[in-house]
């Protein structure tokens, strides 16, 4: 067991501000290029929201599984899934990591543990709970982390979900981040003034809650709940304040629609987990300017480079339309 | 009577306004119905104009929402329920066939739920599998649900209008694609019938039947015809419960020749009903088999260079046309105004 668990060592701090930063700037990135109407899918920008996949994922194993929704970019790529793969899926490539059949909203890679993503709210909960199932049944060392937004946290799939985890006490880390807003309808008007994350104990497991934009608390929560699920010490349900930037599908600012005010915006802008995080760094001697330029640097080239990658791939062949639909034997198969 | 042109989305937006304005026990409610993108503009506006608490939103619980308005449905309210896409409202599969379908019968005629639900189907800019699907038969399939497709945006207003008057749940489902095109509505309160095909473009060589946007195809094929000497029949089929037998076997009977599309998958759908009436009512008239012109039995693949083939347009309902009327006529293809055929018109540029 790691001795200082409550506080990531130099090496973890600057691993997980990177790690931020990698998020940041490949969204920015796709912001930059989505005008160029070559990525023609749904995208979820998540800009704003680096820190919980980050802090969460400096827990996780490879051999952990990730799910996600529909905001998925932060936890694939916080997960160490493929970026040119990702890139080449949302410019609809055939070598993108669904062969570009399913686009943002499905974003895979089974080698890094990235078990998948899909937008018809709290579907991929109830599917996270069956993997970790099938891990405990099968003796496995597997803690599955499943993320969703505060939004699914109102749909019954969500608490019939939990609810079994809790009953079977299954290795499971439930992440909602909270950021306020179901597209643009706020959290007020659909759900009581209690926190998401009390409704853990009444699904018969732990819960806490902590901000959202400050990766080292949610390092520190991920880190207790990842430890519980591996130690067999059942689910938890972790909750993250924190907040969107951009408008809720696709590059654009939306503060001008009216469902927020730019107050508020401007205050969340003032709590940006990435910023903050290097100031702090900086001070506290982790980092100097230099090393976060470097960092940049090194993002920015393996960013050009995907960008690249996914541009020049070539697009799915027409035979490529029915394929999948069902398996085929699989190969060596017994007839 | 001079034309008052407006879009569909404008027409569907008067209609709940009408209703609204005529009678207070109609509601309108659903994720973002008075959000400030007001379900692609249908509902914009009228949550100012009616009040918040006429016109309101929801936690996103489809679910279990569509129990409690079933609830206010049967106690009387007429509540119009809208999903921004059917691919949601599969979340409310078990309120809608296993009770609000059926509590008319199942409790002797002692209640009523009039109920109206919009559902938003769709296509392109990469919605791909989970955001694009056509599932009127599966609500077809169930005895006690209405099902329609206005295509026009007359029929949009009137249709809709209608669903909420009937004492029926209604299932209303509309084409994204339709939304921007421009019909001639009247301005009242006024309602279209909930059943019966319309014959849009008579002719006499082959008869081209479509729900939804997929008429709107068929009008386009319908000219593509004419230009090779082809006079087709085009039909609007408007509504799934009942399909229009008397109208398409009228049609059949000068014609011949029958094809059907839809914007769902042929298998199962909608088609293969619209078929099996046909050849039930005009067997007789029929002088080849009828065709079917709809999806693929493939889910639908987000990337454009997939999508683009997964369609099927007016330019392939035409050649299905020419080979039905054993014409050796060539169709071309009009060239795409756009790189790939995945908006609705030069305009958009997502995302939806
Ligand atoms: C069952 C279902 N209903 C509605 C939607 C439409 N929808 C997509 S994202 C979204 C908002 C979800 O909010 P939240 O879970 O808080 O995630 P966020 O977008 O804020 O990250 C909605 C309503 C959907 N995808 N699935
Ligand atoms: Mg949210």
């Amino acid at each position: 067991m790691a001795t200082n668990i409550r506080r990531p060592d130099a090496e973890t701090r600057r691993a997980m501000l990177r790690s931020m930063l990698r998020v940041r700037m490949v969204e920015e990135e796709i912001v930059e290029r989505y005008g160029e109407q070559e990525m023609r899918c749904p995208t979820h920008i998540t800009i704003g929201q680096e820190a919980p996949p980050v802090g969460v994922s400096a827990h996780l194993r490879q051999s952990d599984y990730v799910f996600s929704a529909h905001r998925s970019h932060g936890h694939y790529l916080a997960k160490n899934a493929d970026l040119p793969a990702m890139i080449a899926e949302l410019y609809g490539k055939a070598t993108g990591c669904a062969l570009g059949k399913g686009g943002s909203q499905h974003l895979v890679d089974l080698d890094a543990g990235f078990m998948g993503s899909a937008p018809i709210l709290a579907s991929t909960i109830s599917v996270g709970v069956g993997v970790a199932w099938a891990a405990k049944r099968r003796g496995e060392d597997r803690v599955v982390v499943i993320y969703f937004g505060d939004g699914a946290t109102e749909e019954g799939a969500f608490h019939e979900a939990i609810n079994f985890a809790g009953v079977n006490r299954l290795p499971v880390v439930f992440v909602c981040e909270n950021n306020l807003y179901s597209v643009h309808t706020p959290l007020e008007i659909r759900q009581p003034n209690r926190a998401i994350h009390h409704l853990a104990t009444v699904h018969g497991m732990e819960g806490e809650g902590g901000d959202g934009n400050d990766v080292e608390d949610v390092w520190r929560i991920a880190g207790d709940a990842v430890e519980r699920a591996r130690a067999d010490g059942g689910p938890s349900l972790i909750e993250f304040a924190t907040y969107r930037w951009k408008e809720h599908c696709g590059p654009l600012e939306d503060v001008h629609l009216g469902y927020r005010d730019q107050a508020e915006f401007d205050s969340w802008v003032e709590k940006c987990p990435i910023v903050n995080y290097e100031r702090r760094l900086t001070d506290e001697g982790v980092v100097d300017t230099a090393a976060v330029a470097d960092m940049r640097t090194g993002i920015a080239d393996e960013i050009e480079a995907a960008f690249s990658f996914a541009k020049e791939s070539p697009f799915p062949e027409p035979d490529a339309l029915a394929r999948f639909v069902y398996p085929e034997p699989r190969a060596g198969a017994a007839e | 009577m001079s034309e008052r042109l407006i879009t569909y989305k404008d027409a569907l937006r008067e209609a709940q306004a009408s209703c609204l304005a005529s009678d207070p026990e109609v509601y309108l409610i659903g994720l973002g119905v008075p959000g400030p993108t007001g379900i692609f503009g249908t509902t914009s506006g009228l949550a100012e104009e009616f009040g918040e608490d006429r016109v309101l939103d929801m936690p996103a619980s489809e679910g279990g929402m569509t129990g409690v308005v079933l609830g206010t449905a049967v106690s009387g309210m007429r509540p119009v329920m809208v999903h921004m896409r059917v691919d949601f409202a599969v979340l409310s599969m078990e309120t809608l066939v296993n009770q609000a379908a059926k509590w008319h019968y199942m409790y002797g005629g002692k209640m009523r739920a009039p109920l109206t639900v919009r559902m938003i189907i769709g296509r392109g800019w990469g919605q791909g599998p989970q955001h694009s699907q056509s599932l009127q038969a599966w609500f077809a399939h169930v005895p006690g649900l209405k099902v329609v497709m206005p295509a026009t945006a007359r029929d949009a207003k009137g249709m809709l209008i209608a669903a909420v008057e009937d004492d029926a749940p209604v299932i209303v489902i509309e084409h994204r694609w339709l939304y921007a095109i421009q019909g001639d509505v009247p301005e009242e309160h006024f309602t279209e019938p909930l059943d019966g095909a319309k014959v849009l473009r008579e002719g006499k060589d082959v008869t081209l039947a479509g729900y939804s946007y997929m008429a709107l195809e068929c009008m386009r094929a319908a000219e593509m015809l004419e230009k090779v000497g082809i006079n087709a029949e085009v039909i609007d089929l408007r509504t799934l419960t009942p399909v229009d037998g008397d109208t398409i076997a009228a049609s059949i009977g000068k014609t011949g020749r029958f094809i059907a599309a839809d914007t769902a998958h042929s298998d199962f759908g909608a088609t293969a009903e619209v078929v099996s009436v046909a050849v039930e009512r005009a067997f007789d008239s029929l002088r080849k088999a009828p065709v079917r012109v709809g999806l693929p039995y493939i889910p639908t693949p987000t990337t454009p260079a997939l999508a683009d083939l997964y369609y099927p347009r007016a330019v392939d309902i035409a050649r299905a046309a020419v080979e039905l009327c054993d014409s050796d006529a060539v169709i071309d293809d009009p060239p795409p105004e756009t790189p790939w055929r995945d908006v609705p018109d030069p305009t958009f540029t997502g995302p939806y």
